[in-house]
C-alpha cells in the first residue's frame, strides 16, 4: 500500500537527513518506528504526507507517486487516504468535539452521522458539545484519535502520540489507537520514542542513518 | 454543503473567542463608509438643490445668450426675437440687492431679484409668474409690485400688501409686496418683477442679464448654436442648459472632491486596521491552518475561507455605515445646512435623498478595502508549509516576509513620481494617489525600521543590566519587529493624515492672516449697493468722500464680473490705484513679476489672481484680451498675485486705465486712512453726516480680519471632525491589534507567570512595548505626516482652489496630538493585556495553540 523508494532527503548542504531510503508497508500493517532524535522520522512523516518533497526517489500510495502530484492533488489524497494523529493533540480550541472530529468528514464532503458513534468508541460519549478546555490532554488525544479515523483513512501516521502524556493514560491511548486503525482495516506508523508504545504496533522499525532496519524484537498480534 | 458547514464552524468558532477584533473592524469599516457615504450624501443633496434652483431661474428655455459682462445692452432683444428658428424670447434681468433691514448680517443681506417679462415668462419659466390678488391680474405691472418666493417672505418677515424697503446704490427704494410666486424651490430666497419696472425702480434702463430662447420644432438646437454664436459675435455667449449645470457644478467641485477625498482618509485607515487584524489573526490561527492543510484543506480552499471571512465583515460593516452614513448626512444637513458651513451653496435647503446607486458604490468601497485588507493576509496563510507552521515559533519568520522594503521603496519613488505629474480634470488625482502611495509605503516600512531602531537601541542597552521587564521589551522590540509594528499601521496612518491636515491648515491660516493684512491695508471700507452696470459712488459721491476730515489717504475701486467662458463662474475685475514703482506694495504678489521699469511700452498691464494662470493661461508676459470697455480690449499679464478670495480668478488693473478704456468713474469701494489721533466714532459719525450717510456699508478693516477668519474655521471645522474620526480608526486598530498580540502571547506570559514574573511587571512590559512602538510611530508619522502636508500645500490646493501658500507648522498642536496618540496608545495596550493575563498561569502554559 506504501511504497518508499530510494528516498534521500537534507537540509542545506550540512545535513543529510535520509539517505536512499527503501520500504514497503503492506496493507493492514500497523508499524512503528523509533530512532534517535534528529535522525529524520518526523520528516518520513511528512514525506509520506505529501507535505514536504523527498530530494531525490519516490513515495508510491497504491502505486500512485505522492511527490509527482500537485499540491491540490496532494492535498486530496491526504484528505480521503490519511489520518493524523499528533503530539500536541491539535485540536481546534473553538470547534466542539463533534464539529472537531467531523473536521475530514466536511472535508471529504461525507455525512458526519457516524461521529457520535465514534466518539462512544473514543470513551467520550455525550460529551459531543464540549469545547477542547473543558478535556484533560488524554481525552484531547482520544478525540485526536476519532478525528484521525473517522472517514476510514487507508493510512494513519502518529507523531509521539502519547509524548505528552502519563504511562497509565499513554498506555490506554495506544490500545484504543491500535483498536481502531484494526476495526477500521487501516495501516499505521507510529513515530515514537517509547519501546511501550512501539510494542502496540504490529513490528518495529529502526531508522537509522543507513535506513530503515527490523528491530530485534518483533511484536505481533 | 458540508464545506459551507466547516466554513461556518470555523468562521463563527472565530468570532465568538474574538469579538473584540471582530467588532474593531467592523467598526472601523461602517465609520470609513459612513463618512464617505454621508459626505456624498450632503454634497449631492446641496448641489442638486443649488442646481435646480438655478435652473427654475431659467426655466425651460432651450439656449441662453449672455454677455461677456454680468449685464448687456437690450438692443440686442429685438434682433432675436426675429432671428430665424427662434420660436419665443424672453429677457431676464437678474441682480442682487440690499435689504437694509438685515445690514447687520455681513453674510446675509441679499436678495435675488429676477425681472422678467410676464407675458413671455408664460410660456419658458411659468414658475417665476406672480400670484395676484383675484379680479386683479395686472397688478404684476404696477411700478411698485414685486412677488416673493415663501421662504423670501419667511425671511423678510412681510406677506402680501406689506412695504419691503430695499438698497439701491444709495438710496432706498420702497416696493409692495404683491404676492407669491406660481411655484419656488423651498429654501429658494427669490423676488421677481415685472422687467420694465425693474430696470426702471432700481436704474438697470436698458440693460439686461440674459436672453431666454425657445426654438421652433424641428430646430436642430446645436447647429443653431453654432450659427447664432458666429452671429452675435465675441461679446456674447449661447449657452445650453447643460453648460450651465457644468458651471454650477464647477463652482464647488473641487471643495466637494477635497471633502470627499478627507472622508475616504478614514475608510483608507480603516483598510489598515483590517489588515493589521486580519494579518494578526491569521499568525495567531497559523497552527489551525496548518492542521486544516495537513487534514486535507487545499490552498483555494484556505484562501476562499480567509476572504470570506473579509467579505461577511464587509458586507456587516458596509451595511452598518451606509446606514450611520445616512443618518449622519441627515443630523449634518439638519444643522449645519448643505454646505456644512463653508458658504460653497449659499440659499439653498438641501434634503437628503438614499441614492440606491451612491449606496452601491460606497457598499463597494467598504467591501472593497476589507477585501483589499484581507487578500495579502489571506494569500500568506495559504501559501505557509503545514509541517513547518505546526511547529512554535515561526510566526516571526512567517509575518517577516511583509516587511517588504522592495515594496515600500517603489511606492515612495511613485509617490514622487505622481507629486510631478499635472492635475487630471483639473483635480489632484496624482496628488491623492501621491499621497496614499506614501501612506502605503511609509506602513510597509514600519517594521524595518522599528527592526533597525531597537536593535540600536538594544546594542547601546546591551552594556549595563537594567532589569528584566526592560530585558524582555527590548529584546522583543529589536528581535521581532515585525509582529509589534504591524500593530502600528492605523495609528501610523491616522497621525500622519493628522499632522498632514494640521501643516496644511496651520500654513493655510497664517497665509490667509498675512494676506488679509497686505489686502486690507485700509483702516476702513465703504461701500455702495452697485447700481445698473455702475459703481454705487458717483464722482459727486466720490468727492464729498474725498473731502471729509480726519482721512489721511482715500482710494477708490471699482470692481466688476466678466464671464470668460461658459462653463467656468464669473471672474472678477478689480480696478484700483496701484503703485507703478511697485505693485508689491499694493497688491499680494508671487514672485511672478515684471517690474513696472522693464514692461514693454503702450501696453495696458494687468495683475492676475493664480487662479488665472491656471484656469485661463493668463501667464506673466501674455496678451490677453478682456471684455472690458466698448470691445475687447488688449492687456498685457504683468505678475501673478495671491488671492484667497476668489478660486475661479481675479484680475487687477490700474483705475486710471479701467476708467481711460470704459468712461466709467463709478466706483463700489472706498478705502479710507485714518489722521493720526482720529477716533472710530468720530470717523462713523462724519460718515453717517453725509447726505447718503445712511446708505453706507461701513467695514473697520479688523472687523473684516476677524470675520473672515471666523468664516475659514468655519469651513475647516468639518475636516477637524473628519480627522478626528480617523484617529479615532487608529486607536480602535491599536486596541484590536494589540488584544489580538496579547491574545497570542496568552502562552509567553504563562511562562514568565510562572518562571517568577508578576502580572504588574507584565502589564509594565505591555504599556512599554506599546509606548516605545507607538513613540516610533508619532516619529515616522510626523515625517510622513510632514512630506503629505508638502503635497497638499504645494499639489493638492493649488490644484484644486489655484492658489499657493507658504508652510507654517503648528508646533504646539503636534506636540499635543503626540502627546494625546501616546497616552492613548499606552492605555489600550494595558487593557488588553489586563484581559490577558487575567487568566489562569497553569492553563495558559497548557493552551493547545
Amino acid at each position: 500500500m506504501l511504497e518508499l523508494r530510494d528516498i534521500n532527503k537534507a537540509y542545506g548542504e550540512q545535513r543529510q537527513v535520509l539517505v536512499d531510503l527503501s520500504y514497503r508497508l503492506k496493507a493492514g500493517d500497523y508499524v512503528a518506528v523509533m530512532g534517535d532524535s534528529g535522525v529524520g522520522k518526523s520528516t518520513l512523516l511528512n514525506l509520506i504526507a505529501g507535505l514536504d518533497t523527498p530530494d531525490s526517489g519516490e513515495i508510491l500510495i497504491d502505486g500512485v507517486a505522492i511527490s509527482s502530484l500537485d499540491d491540490d492533488a496532494a492535498t486530496q489524497l491526504r484528505r480521503k487516504d490519511f489520518g493524523f494523529v499528533f503530539q500536541a493533540f491539535h485540536i481546534l480550541p473553538h470547534l466542539t468535539l463533534v464539529q472537531n472530529i467531523a473536521l475530514p468528514l466536511l472535508l471529504n464532503d461525507a455525512s458526519f452521522e457516524l461521529v457520535e458513534q465514534m466518539l462512544a468508541d473514543v470513551g467520550l460519549a455525550g460529551r459531543g458539545h464540549d469545547f477542547p478546555r473543558q478535556l484533560s490532554g488524554g481525552e484531547l488525544q482520544r478525540v485526536a484519535i476519532a478525528r484521525a479515523l473517522i472517514h476510514r483513512p487507508k493510512l494513519v501516521l502518529a507523531d509521539e502520540p502519547t509524548g505528552n502524556l502519563d504511562p497509565d493514560t499513554a498506555h490506554d491511548i495506544l490500545m484504543l489507537m491500535r483498536q481502531e486503525i484494526k476495526a477500521n482495516g487501516a495501516s499505521g506508523i507510529i513515530v515514537t520514542h517509547s519501546h511501550a508504545a512501539a510494542a502496540t504496533a504490529d513490528y518495529v522499525l529502526n531508522l537509522t542513518k543507513h535506513g530503515l532496519q527490523p528491530a530485534t524484537s518483533e511484536h505481533s498480534e | 454543503m458540508k464545506t459551507a458547514s466547516l466554513s461556518r464552524w470555523l468562521m463563527f468558532g472565530e468570532w465568538r473567542a474574538h469579538y473584540v477584533q471582530l467588532l474593531a473592524v467592523i467598526l472601523a469599516i461602517a465609520l470609513g463608509v459612513a463618512l464617505g457615504f454621508s459626505i456624498h450624501l450632503i454634497n449631492t443633496a446641496a448641489l442638486n438643490e443649488f442646481s435646480a434652483a438655478s435652473k427654475n431661474l431659467t426655466g425651460q428655455s432651450d439656449l441662453q445668450v449672455h454677455g461677456k459682462q454680468s449685464m448687456f445692452d437690450e438692443e440686442l432683444f429685438p434682433m432675436l426675437v426675429q432671428y430665424q428658428g427662434v420660436e419665443l424670447a424672453s429677457p431676464v434681468l437678474e441682480f442682487d440687492v440690499v435689504v437694509p433691514e438685515k445690514l447687520e448680517n455681513r453674510r446675509d443681506h441679499k436678495l435675488k431679484v429676477m425681472g422678467i417679462d410676464m407675458f413671455r415668462a408664460t410660456e419658458i419659466s411659468p414658475d417665476l409668474l406672480g400670484v395676484t390678488e383675484e379680479g386683479n391680474q395686472l397688478d404684476g405691472l404696477s411700478d411698485d409690485a414685486i412677488f416673493l418666493s415663501p421662504a423670501a417672505m419667511e425671511w423678510l418677515q412681510v406677506e402680501r400688501g406689506d412695504a419691503l424697503q430695499l438698497r439701491v446704490g444709495l438710496q432706498t427704494i420702497t416696493l409692495r409686496v404683491a404676492g407669491g410666486l406660481v411655484r419656488a424651490r423651498a429654501g429658494q430666497r427669490l423676488a421677481v418683477m415685472d422687467i420694465g419696472v425693474a430696470q426702471w425702480r432700481f436704474e438697470y434702463l436698458g440693460l439686461l442679464s440674459r436672453i431666454e430662447l425657445k426654438l421652433a420644432p424641428g430646430i436642430n438646437h446645436e447647429t443653431f448654436k453654432v450659427k447664432l454664436d458666429d452671429t452675435l459675435g465675441e461679446h456674447y455667449f449661447v449657452t445650453e442648459s447643460i453648460e450651465q449645470d457644468a458651471r454650477v457644478a464647477n463652482m464647488s467641485r473641487a471643495y466637494r472632491v477635497n471633502l470627499n477625498m478627507l472622508a475616504l482618509m478614514a475608510l483608507f485607515t480603516g483598510t489598515f486596521l483590517v489588515f493589521s487584524t486580519q494579518a494578526l489573526s491569521i499568525i495567531r490561527r497559523r497552527h489551525q491552518f496548518a492542521l486544516l492543510r495537513v487534514l486535507g484543506m487545499t490552498r483555494h480552499q484556505l484562501l476562499r475561507q480567509v476572504i470570506l471571512e473579509g467579505i461577511i465583515l464587509g458586507i456587516i460593516g458596509s451595511l452598518l455605515g451606509l446606514a450611520f452614513g445616512y443618518a449622519i448626512a441627515a443630523t449634518a444637513i439638519h444643522f449645519l445646512g448643505g454646505d456644512l458651513g463653508s458658504s460653497f451653496f449659499p440659499g439653498v435647503q438641501a434634503n437628503i435623498h438614499f441614492s440606491p446607486l451612491a449606496a452601491i458604490i460606497f457598499f463597494m468601497v467598504g467591501m472593497g478595502v476589507t477585501l483589499l485588507g484581507t487578500i495579502v493576509p489571506a494569500w500568506e496563510a495559504a501559501q505557509a508549509k503545514p509541517a513547518p507552521a505546526l511547529k512554535s515559533g515561526g510566526e516571526e519568520m512567517a509575518i517577516s516576509k511583509r516587511s517588504m522594503p522592495w515594496f515600500a521603496i517603489i511606492c515612495l519613488t511613485l509617490a514622487m513620481i505622481f507629486t510631478q505629474l499635472p492635475p487630471v480634470f483639473e483635480l489632484p488625482i496624482f496628488g491623492y494617489l501621491a499621497i496614499a502611495q506614501l501612506l502605503v509605503g511609509g506602513v510597509a516600512l514600519m517594521p524595518r525600521f522599528a527592526a533597525w531602531i531597537f536593535a540600536f537601541l538594544m546594542r547601546i542597552r546591551g552594556q549595563n543590566n537594567s532589569g528584566a521587564v526592560a530585558t524582555l521589551v527590548m529584546a522583543r522590540l529589536a528581535n521581532a519587529p515585525h509582529q509589534a509594528s504591524i500593530a502600528l499601521g492605523g495609528v501610523l496612518v491616522s497621525f500622519s493624515l493628522m499632522v498632514a491636515m494640521a501643516i496644511m491648515v496651520t500654513s493655510f491660516r497664517v497665509s490667509v492672516e498675512e494676506w488679509l493684512g497686505h489686502v486690507l491695508p485700509a483702516d476702513l471700507y465703504v461701500k455702495a449697493a452697485s447700481i445698473g452696470d455702475q459703481g454705487g459712488f458717483q464722482l459727486n459721491e466720490q468727492k464729498a468722500l474725498a473731502d471729509l476730515p480726519g482721512f489721511a489717504r482715500v482710494d477708490f475701486f471699482r470692481s466688476l464680473q466678466l464671464i470668460l467662458d461658459p462653463v467656468r463662474p464669473e471672474i472678477t475685475l478689480m480696478a484700483r490705484p496701484i503703485d507703478m514703482s511697485d505693485p508689491s506694495n499694493t497688491i499680494p504678489m508671487t514672485d511672478a513679476m515684471i517690474a513696472s521699469t522693464l514692461l514693454p511700452q503702450d501696453v495696458i498691464p494687468i495683475w492676475v489672481s493664480e487662479a488665472m494662470v491656471d484656469l485661463y493661461g493668463y501667464d506673466v508676459g501674455k496678451y490677453v484680451t478682456l471684455p472690458v470697455g466698448m470691445g475687447s480690449q488688449q492687456f498685457f499679464v504683468a505678475g501673478v498675485w495671491r488671492d484667497y478670495g476668489r478660486q475661479f480668478g481675479a484680475v487687477q488693473m490700474q483705475l486710471t486705465d479701467y476708467q481711460t478704456l470704459t468712461e466709467d468713474y463709478s466706483s463700489n469701494t472706498v478705502g479710507l486712512w485714518l489722521q493720526p489721533g482720529t477716533t472710530a466714532s468720530k470717523v462713523e459719525s462724519v460718515l453717517r453726516q453725509l447726505p447718503f450717510g445712511d446708505a453706507l456699508e461701513i467695514s473697520w478693516s479688523g472687523d473684516i480680519r476677524t470675520l473672515s477668519l471666523q468664516i475659514f474655521d468655519r469651513s475647516f471645522a468639518i475636516t477637524y471632525l473628519l480627522e478626528m474620526v480617523a484617529v479615532v480608526i487608529g486607536l480602535l486598530g491599536v486596541a484590536a491589534s494589540f488584544s489580538a498580540q496579547t491574545l497570542a502571547r496568552v502562552k509567553e506570559f504563562g511562562m514568565l507567570r510562572h518562571i517568577g514574573v508578576k502580572r504588574r511587571q507584565i502589564l509594565a512590559l505591555l504599556a512599554a512595548e506599546g509606548g516605545l512602538l507607538t513613540g516610533l510611530g508619532i516619529m515616522l508619522g510626523f515625517v510622513l505626516g510632514w512630506s503629505i502636508s508638502l503635497i497638499l500645500v504645494f499639489i493638492v490646493n493649488p490644484q484644486s482652489f489655484h492658489w499657493t501658500m507658504q508652510m507654517h507648522l503648528p508646533w504646539g498642536w503636534l506636540t499635543i496630538i503626540a502627546a494625546v496618540m501616546l497616552v492613548a496608545a499606552a492605555i489600550t495596550a494595558l487593557i488588553a493585556g489586563r484581559h490577558a493575563i487575567s487568566g489562569s498561569a497553569v492553563r495558559a502554559v497548557r493552551e493547545d495553540w
